[in-house]
């Protein structure tokens, strides 16, 4: 007669027991991400893969080209002078984004009035749509009508810049803008790592008669450092594969002065078609990125493990 | 007591106020010297183009693009440009969309990603390392590695420049990312709390579910804020996978919209960014503290 909801519950109690072994409800939690990881990331990259060994057009039939397409690129100017501007661009951006950015930090973590609202304020460059920053980067260095050009002129230092027109400067103007953007994000994680200091170094510190850069370089300095380093290697990868900037400033003009490979690489498939040739000169960023990854994990290891 | 050498003490002690006064404004000058002036200079550096946006939103044209009058200041502030953008271009139509793709997204994201992250920090089963390190990569490779392959699976799912493109796209990226920040958000709960409600009898899930996820709301909080401007602000693929006016995201409407025209609306362009950016400002502006912790426990522990 109450056999049947006992089976029930029997069987309910064996998924219950069945759910709360640890191996079985860990598999279950993190399936969905294992499958997204697998089928929307390894799979595509595996599919970048061999879409850069074919002949791929928008519209047609891929065909297997073997390295053909490597080939090409490598010996297209327009590549090398890519490559160049990606290795310039990271180079020159990340700098300038570690030094400003490490200051803002150590100024944002003094005493300060109106300090929550500075906090807030730097960091709008970095959470802003970049196209829409962009937007307004783009109408300060407007030919006919920059402001920044006003300032200079009103100033008497000239008669201006030409931010976007011309090859050289354009580049320059591109890491300006990425690094603008940047430097916020540098600055909020490393406050956040400073104020993690517990006091009392600062305090015995102090006892010890330590100046202001002693405090900075053994104690400020080594404690920031993980933190540091991964800041640096998200904004590494971040800059080195940036498309919004550049794409929204120059398109990669005038002549390819700002091309970099994200940009070329778009052009390349979306624009001209070429998706083959396209998905050859993004990954050709893959080894760097590797080195970067390989090099992050294996700090990490020796972190967990230390 | 008194003579001379008593004199001389009680005029140096009177000077001691004269002299404190001194040095704390001598103080006062190098504070604002050493620290305000720089971080003046970084701050006006940092939002000077917003308020470039800003002014140049309100003006009417005849002063965007007169040569005689000083550009730095609003002289005859107007709406016009926010009302043609209203009029001419589908503004809430693109508003609308970015909200249910960032939406839809950061709860795909936050569904699928506090349960794993939840996993990784606690749970020991085989294979949990290996699947930790690789979220951990994917989160590390860009978009522009993956966007042409991601353009042509989408194109066979028969997505492209379709209402669901983003949404099925977005949450492959911000899931890794969700489960590796709450990973280290979970490890920093102490798991002490669940083994009690496990001892009063408790089962595994309801003990995750009445007390860890309760505990974990912060980390969830900044995880969803991560996902919500990382959707509303994502770029390549918005502009990359749609294309037709309707379908676009806020941000990509109005630059697409816009720089199609011969000569750039100056003002209409930067009325809707100002007003394209101030939602994300404002979730920021409300959340900047989680936002920090988020960041460094993720980065930390994770």
């Amino acid at each position: 007669m109450s056999a049947a909801p006992r089976v029930a519950s029997l069987r309910s109690n064996r998924i219950g027991s069945w759910l709360d072994r640890e191996d079985v409800l860990g598999y279950i939690l993190i399936a969905p991400v294992s499958i997204i990881v697998l089928g929307f990331l390894a799979y595509p990259f595996c599919f970048a893969l061999w879409l850069s060994l074919t002949d791929k057009v928008i519209g047609g039939d891929p065909t297997f080209i073997g390295f053909r397409n490597y080939e090409h690129i490598w010996q297209n100017g327009i590549f090398q002078t890519a490559v160049r501007n990606t290795i310039l661009f990271t180079a020159a951006a990340i700098p300038l984004k570690l030094v400003l950015g490490l200051c803002l930090a150590l100024l944002l973590n003094e005493k300060l009035s109106f300090r929550k609202a500075f906090r807030s304020a730097v960091l709008l460059p970095w959470i802003v749509p970049t196209v829409l920053s962009c937007m307004a980067w783009l109408w300060m260095f407007n030919p006919n009508f920059s402001v920044l050009n006003y300032i200079i002129a009103q100033l008497g230092l000239g008669r201006g810049v030409r931010w976007l027109t011309d090859p050289n400067m354009a580049l320059v103007s591109v890491i300006i803008v990425n690094a603008w953007r940047g430097i916020p994000f540098y600055a909020i994680t490393l406050l956040a790592g400073m104020q993690a200091i517990p006091t009392e170094l600062y305090e015995a510190t102090a006892i010890d008669g330590a100046n202001r850069w002693q405090r900075f370089r053994h104690v400020t300095l080594p404690l920031v450092m993980p933190i540091l380093l991964i800041t640096l290697l998200l904004s590494t990868i971040g800059t080195f594969s940036d498309f919004a900037v550049v794409y929204s400033l120059t398109g990669g003009g005038p002549m390819n002065a700002t091309q970099v490979l994200s940009t070329y690489a778009a052009s390349t498939a979306l624009g001209a078609g070429r998706f083959g040739e396209g998905a050859a000169i993004s990954l050709t960023m893959f080894p760097f990125l590797l080195v970067m990854l390989v090099w992050e994990v294996r700090w990490l290891a020796r972190r967990a493990t230390a | 007591m008194a003579g001379p050498a008593g004199d001389r003490v009680s005029a140096t002690i009177k000077m001691i106020p004269r002299r404190m006064a001194r040095r704390r404004w001598l103080g006062r000058v190098d504070v604002a010297l050493r620290l305000y002036l720089p971080l003046t200079l970084i701050t006006v550096f940092l939002l000077a183009p917003f308020y470039w946006m800003a002014i140049t939103a309100f003006k009417p044209n005849s002063e965007l693009y007169s040569g005689t009058i000083s550009p730095l200041w609003v002289w005859n502030p107007t709406l016009e440009h926010f009302t043609e953008l209203f009029a001419r271009t589908p503004f809430f139509t693109w508003t609308k969309n970015s909200f249910v793709i960032s939406t839809v997204s950061t709860g795909l994201a936050l569904l699928f990603g506090v349960p794993a992250g939840y996993a990784m920090a606690r749970l020991r089963f085989r294979g949990r390392n290996a699947i930790g390190l690789a979220i951990f990569a994917t989160y590390l490779i860009p978009g522009t590695l993956l966007f042409l392959p991601m353009h042509q699976i989408v194109n066979r799912l028969g997505l492209l420049d379709s209402p669901f493109a983003l949404v099925v796209v977005y949450p492959t990226f911000l899931t890794p990312f969700c489960a590796w920040l709450m990973a280290g958000y979970f490890k920093t709960i102490p798991a002490e709390l669940e083994d009690c409600a496990r001892v009063d009898g408790c089962s595994r899930l309801g003990a995750i579910w009445r007390i860890a996820i309760p505990l974990a709301t912060p980390g969830i909080l900044s995880a969803a804020i991560f996902a919500f401007t990382a959707s509303w602000n994502e770029f390549l693929y918005a502009l990359t996978l749609v294309t037709s006016s309707d379908l676009r995201t806020l941000p990509l409407g109005i630059v697409a919209a816009l720089l199609n025209s011969d000569a750039l609306p100056w003002g209409k362009l930067m009325a809707g960014a100002l007003l394209g950016s101030i939602p994300v400002a404002f979730v920021y502006s409300f959340f900047v503290e989680h936002y920090a912790r988020g960041l460094t426990s993720g980065a930390i522990k994770g």
